[in-house]
């Protein structure tokens, strides 16, 4: 079985002797008799490096997990290596056994990818002493800016901008409580050793310091290998803005403009663009001199990325420095037109760089929404498991690039991060850029788990997020009550109700076409019922072309009266294939079949949301009141898991008296803890889990009385 | 030339009206006031108290059942004056009687194909089944055959007529009787959408496919009161034989609908996979899936382990038309998955063994739905894909005693008397006497392909080294060298049991390419009055 998503593999790279000696195409150096491995932790850019090493004339060996060994990236490398079973903890967290891979296939270079290994000093370290070049800084930087103390005060020193109320490493409980209560709330907590969001909370008041300090430590421990916690001042309403710097062996270094990664859940970035709208020329000069005076006094060399919060007076204060490759840089990628991977390559052999400050240019814009396989109608995103029955990449259009690790069949377990994808969109105006990435977003076809496109869509579209008005709190400020969808208006509401009119009618004329048979007379007019949640709306369909045709596809132009409002629909369909490319009056749009059934109910995603309607005749519409309603399961007492995951802990057992909002018990799933809490102040009837179980979605996990 | 002849004849009507009005008033005034008060009558069934009732229970009158499953304005309707003969009990007195009696019968066509329909009307007499009520159903049933269409029966009745007794009984006979010569000749489907108890339960059971509504309907031969009286057992009518027990525990039932709506709608869809009659090959409707599309997902869909589990439904799902499969019997057996697809617009039987439930091994159950499947398949020469990943029978004392070996025969006995285009394809496991059943070569299978992950085996490594080696030391050994030699597609391939073994993700295309070649395939029994399935 494969798994497929974003996050977990890594894979060496290999360049065997002077067999190889030829013109790297991009560096236009010769390539030496010198090998090199690499490893990645997300799919997508195992891929990348794969291709940017063919580009140079370098083999790679992928490492995997015994899931992974079907993935794409294993497909693509010259050579494979299986380091142990699906958790993380046993491959790619595996340090033995990866050095083991690395021996046994003779690879001279480890290209670390992002998250697991990648910012492991020790992990550096062992390669060093076995003589494997690291694509990547040296150790000490790794050290350096992988803790988040000395590179607090590294950067200080380096006369870079600091936040305010900054202090050590944490214990215990109570020692997170006392110096949260120095800081003052609010506060974060973080796992030391963690890149982005992982392991990160915020707390108002002592006892989620508490809570937050027991889940960050656990889940530092888990991701990491190593539970030690940070915690600072935090600061409301900033912007989440980054510098990717690129420094070499030989003293220079680079500031590659920024990346404005304010939209995220949980601390996590959903969608980041490059420019940002926010930045005016001084303030991106003085956020890069500051990038670049830090990773010279760490004698920093590769790709680096230096994190900004940035408030709303432009202040900006240094938040750490990631000294790998991040999810997010191929919108850096776009905008400047360099090949981060190869740089980095170039670089861990020792040579200069080949540009200059004043060469890195910002050339249009550039778009990447991270694209997970979860929910992002509970809390922004909660993780979803699932086999991809049908994928396809919106690789049809142009200035798209996305990079997945994963193929239609992949399954997405529970074992790493959910991300199945970055979509990443470019455009010479920023409003291009959008254009494209509603285009892409809507021709995108996931099948098999629930993803977040429809909160994907919503984002880009937002007029908040148009206007460039975002802070890393967008998401909670958009959408306070959670996020629900697309909210139809009148039009839209019609459009989609004539759209699955015509889709109805398409299936029904098509039914009728047997081979040998006389095809039955067409109507002239179809009348409908269209439900819609519990609305019903009366819609009659006339030909307005001159006929329509069914034959391999179904050409149409209907004229649809909804609810005393016309709309004209138009298109061609491939009754067989997901998108329904179609022309509602005379706006192109892309809509998707996500399921058609017997029943008359239809499921289309149309403006990135799925919305269920029914299409009945105007006959069943009648008989239909008679129906009897089903009564729906009563699930106030009734704790069910929300996603597919591991539990961790069950704080109750049957008999017990649970007060509402009390921990009841913790799933772990993708890494992230989700505390399950009580509904309602009542009696445990039974406890349905254990810890260390597996659960699906929508398992039984406690009953209350 | 045409509209000048319209008009002629247009005249010559106008002409002759007055003519018939002047010799004929008197009677025929009096005659089209009956006839339209007999019609208007048949139209209310038990009038509308009762109608009102029906609704009431969530359930639709026969009639509008009828126009719902038809397409419009194609009902046509028989037997609409046919009135109850008994004369004991009052039953004789104008009161009682309804034109058409309690059920509405006629052909019509679902998607402009023809089709027989009866539909009882519970709203008369609770459904209840008259000598007349019978003779209605029966003339619809003899017509259906002569003209080669399938039979769909909408059953909502309580049973027996009790005022006419015997006469009643013998009505049932005949609609069996027409139930069993129809057989094998023209499709037969009930869709039980009410009550349907004592004998009445028989003639479902005789039909092809036995359908039902979820919450009420109702199949069984006794019920709860007779049950608790003989048995002594608590049982409410919805346990005894609701469409739950039905469609998961007895497997009397194929499929259950939500409600009356959901189950009229989804057969017409049903509808569609069938031919009309045995005389006809299977249906071929327009398809907009490419034949040749390749399927990639398949590729990597077997596990690695094979002791680990995978969804059939997923291989079936990507393979077939639209990913459109009308799934028969999705909750009884489901070691065994069987039902209705398309492949480049012809319907075709699926057969696959579900790895995800006993690891897809046959037992009793599985056999028997596999079986009847498979002959209905054959009878009306509908194509037939198996998909084999099958570790065996099951073993135990519970398939022995029950009777394991006479029922899994059955399984045996339907694939090898097929003589319909049959396709195989051995996904991962075909071990054993299981892996002859499952549409072997040697059971005249037309096109065998074996997936690279296939192993063609007497049994697994394990066992078969512990027969082979027994007392040997070296078992793990042993066991891989066992492995290296059977388990894969080699050892079939090599005597030709396997035509060839295919990448995955093409078996879509392959199959395609053989059904337009196996199209006018010609095989024949050698003559006999029936075969002796072992039922």
């Amino acid at each position: 079985m494969i798994n497929a998503h974003g996050c977990c593999c890594r894979f060496l790279l290999k360049m065997p002797g002077l067999v190889f000696v030829k013109e790297s195409l991009v560096s236009s150096l010769p390539v030496q008799s010198v090998a090199c491995t690499a490893f990645m932790s997300h799919f997508s850019s195992t891929q990348l490096v794969i291709k940017t090493c063919r580009k140079m004339g370098i083999q790679t060996v992928a490492v995997h997990s015994d899931v992974d060994s079907s993935a794409v990236h294993v497909k693509m490398a010259d050579e494979a290596v299986c380091v142990g079973p699906a958790p993380t903890g046993k491959s790619y967290l595996n340090m033995d056994a990866i050095m083991d891979a690395i021996r046994s296939t003779g690879a001279q270079a480890v290209h670390p990818g992002y998250g697991f290994l990648s910012e492991n000093k020790e992990f550096a370290q062992r390669l060093a002493a076995e003589g494997v070049m690291f694509v990547g800084p040296d150790t000490h930087a790794i050290q350096a800016m992988g803790d988040k103390i000395q590179s607090k005060l590294i950067a200080k020193a380096a006369g870079v901008n600091t936040i305010p109320g900054f202090d050590g490493v944490v214990k215990t409980a109570e020692e997170a409580v006392k110096i949260a209560q120095d800081i003052g709330y609010p506060v974060m907590i973080k796992a030391s050793a963690g890149g982005g969001g992982k392991g990160m909370r915020i707390a108002w008041n002592d006892e989620e310091t508490r809570e937050g300090f027991r889940f960050s430590s656990q889940e530092a421990a888990s991701s990491f290998g190593d539970d030690r916690l940070l915690i600072e001042k935090f600061i409301d309403n900033p912007r989440h803005i980054e510098i990717q710097v690129l420094a070499d062996k030989h003293g220079s270094a680079l500031w590659l403009n920024e990346r404005e990664c304010s939209i995220q859940r949980r601390n996590q970035k959903v969608v980041e663009e490059a420019p940002s709208t926010f930045l005016d020329p001084a303030t991106r000069r003085a956020m890069g001199e500051q990038a670049v005076q830090l990773a010279k006094a760490v004698q920093y060399s590769s790709a680096g990325t230096v994190e900004f919060l940035v408030d709303s007076q432009k202040n900006f204060y240094f938040l750490e420095m990631n000294t790998r490759l991040q999810v997010e840089h191929p919108i850096t990628e776009c905008i400047t037109g360099l090949d981060l991977v190869q740089q980095m390559i170039r670089i861990a052999k020792g040579y200069p760089l080949q540009h200059k400050q004043e060469d890195i240019p910002i050339n249009g814009w550039a778009i990447e929404s991270r694209v997970y396989a979860e929910d992002p109608y509970k809390s922004f995103g909660l993780p979803s498991i699932g086999r991809l029955s049908q994928y396809q990449e919106p690789l049809n259009l142009s200035n798209v690039r996305v990079d997945s690790g994963i193929q239609e069949g992949s399954d997405i377990s529970i074992y790493y991060d959910p991300m199945i994808s970055k979509l990443v969109t470019y455009g010479a105006t920023r409003a291009e850029a959008l254009a494209k990435m509603e285009d892409a977003l809507d021709n995108y076809v996931i099948r098999g788990v629930t993803h977040n496109i429809p909160l994907l869509r919503e984002i880009i579209t937002h007029p908040r997020f148009i206007s460039g008005d975002i802070t890393t709190n967008f998401l909670p400020e958009v959408y306070p009550s959670g996020f629900h969808g697309h909210q139809l208006a009148t039009d839209s509401r019609r459009e989609l109700l004539a759209s699955a009119a015509a889709l109805y009618i398409a299936a029904q004329l098509r039914s009728q076409r047997f081979l040998l048979s006389t095809i039955p007379q067409e109507r002239g007019k179809w009348e409908l019922c269209v439900e819609l949640g519990k609305d019903r709306h009366n819609v009659e369909v006339t030909r307005s072309g001159n006929t329509y045709t069914v034959s391999l596809s179904f050409s149409f132009s209907l004229s649809v009266e909804v609810d005393a409002g016309r709309v004209e629909v138009s298109g061609e369909w491939n009754l067989a294939s997901p998108l329904l490319p179609l022309t509602i009056n005379g706006t192109h749009r892309m809509l998707q079949c996500l399921s058609r059934e017997a029943s008359g109910e239809i499921t289309v995603q149309y403006l990135g949301t799925s919305f269920k309607v029914r299409v009945l005749s105007k006959l069943a519409a009648e008989l239909d009141s008679y129906m009897p309603e089903k009564i729906p399961e009563d699930t106030s007492s009734i704790l069910r898991s929300p996603m597919p995951g591991t539990v961790v802990a069950v704080a109750v057992k049957a008999g017990d008296t649970v007060a509402e909002g009390q921990e009841i018990c913790v799933i772990e799933a993708m890494k992230m803890q989700n505390s399950m809490t009580a509904a309602k102040t009542a009696k445990v009837k039974s406890v349905h889990c254990k810890p260390g179980e597996t659960v699906g979605e929508g398992d039984l996990l406690v009953e209350l009385e | 030339m045409v509209r000048h002849s319209f008009i002629l004849f247009f005249f010559i009507e106008r002409i002759r009206l007055p003519l018939d009005c002047r010799w004929y008033s008197v009677s025929h005034l009096s005659v089209q006031e009956r006839i339209d008060k007999k019609r208007k009558a048949a139209l209310v069934g038990g009038g509308q108290k009762r109608i009102d009732a029906q609704h009431k229970r969530g359930k639709l009158t026969a009639r509008e059942r009828v126009e719902l499953l038809l397409d419009p304005n194609s009902f046509v309707e028989y037997d609409m004056f046919v009135e109850h003969r008994c004369s004991d009990f009052g039953m004789e007195q104008d009161r009682n009687k309804f034109p058409g009696d309690s059920v509405v019968t006629g052909q019509g066509r679902i998607n402009g194909r023809l089709v027989y329909v009866f539909s009882q009307d519970f709203t008369v007499f609770g459904g209840s089944l008259s000598g007349a009520h019978a003779q209605k159903i029966c003339k619809i049933m003899d017509q259906a055959v002569m003209v080669g269409a399938p039979v769909i029966g909408l059953n909502d009745s309580g049973g027996a007529r009790i005022q006419e007794g015997v006469e009643s009984l013998a009505g049932y006979a005949d609609i069996f009787l027409r139930n069993v010569t129809a057989s094998g000749v023209v499709p037969q489907i009930s869709l039980i959408m009410g009550p349907c108890a004592g004998g009445a339960v028989y003639s479902p059971a005789l039909t092809d496919f036995t359908f039902m509504v979820k919450d009420t309907s109702y199949l069984f031969i006794t019920g709860p009161d007779v049950v608790k009286s003989v048995t002594n057992e608590d049982v409410t009518q919805e346990e005894l034989g609701g469409a739950k027990t039905h469609t998961a525990v007895s497997g009397v039932a194929h499929r259950a609908f939500e409600n009356d709506i959901d189950a009229l709608l989804n057969l017409r869809d049903f509808f569609n996979f069938l031919p009309l009659s045995n005389k006809d090959a299977s249906p071929v409707i327009e398809c907009h899936d490419p034949s040749d599309r390749l399927v990639p997902g398949l590729d990597t869909i077997v596990p690695m382990e094979s002791t680990k589990a995978y969804d059939m439904l997923d291989i079936i799902h990507g393979i077939v038309d639209e990913r459109d499969f009308f799934e028969i019997m999705p909750n009884y057996a489901k070691n065994i998955v069987v039902g209705f697809a398309r492949m480049n617009g012809r319907t075709v039987g699926i057969v696959g063994n579900q790895p995800k439930v006993a690891s897809g091994c046959l037992d009793i159950n599985s056999s028997v739905k596999g079986a009847r499947f498979v002959r209905f398949c054959d009878a009306f020469n509908i194509p037939i894909i198996t998909f084999v990943d099958v570790p065996g029978f099951l073993p135990g004392t519970a398939q022995e005693y029950g009777g394991i070996i006479r029922h899994g025969a059955k399984l045996l006995f339907a694939f090898a008397e097929a003589t319909v285009p049959k396709i195989t394809i051995i996904t991962r496991k075909a071990y054993g006497g299981a892996y002859d059943v499952m549409s072997s070569k040697h059971l005249r299978g037309d096109m065998n392909y074996a997936w690279p992950t296939a192993e063609v085996a007497v049994m697994g490594a394990k066992g078969a080294v512990q027969i082979i080696f027994r007392g040997k030391e070296n078992q793990a050994e042993a066991e891989a060298e066992y492995v290296e030699k059977f388990a894969n597609p080699f050892p079939a391939a090599v005597r030709g049991f396997v035509d060839d073994i295919i990448e995955p993700s093409t078996t879509r295309k392959r199959i395609c390419r053989d059904l337009e070649v196996l199209a006018s395939k010609k095989q024949v029994n050698p003559w006999k009055k029936h075969a002796n399935i072992p039922l």
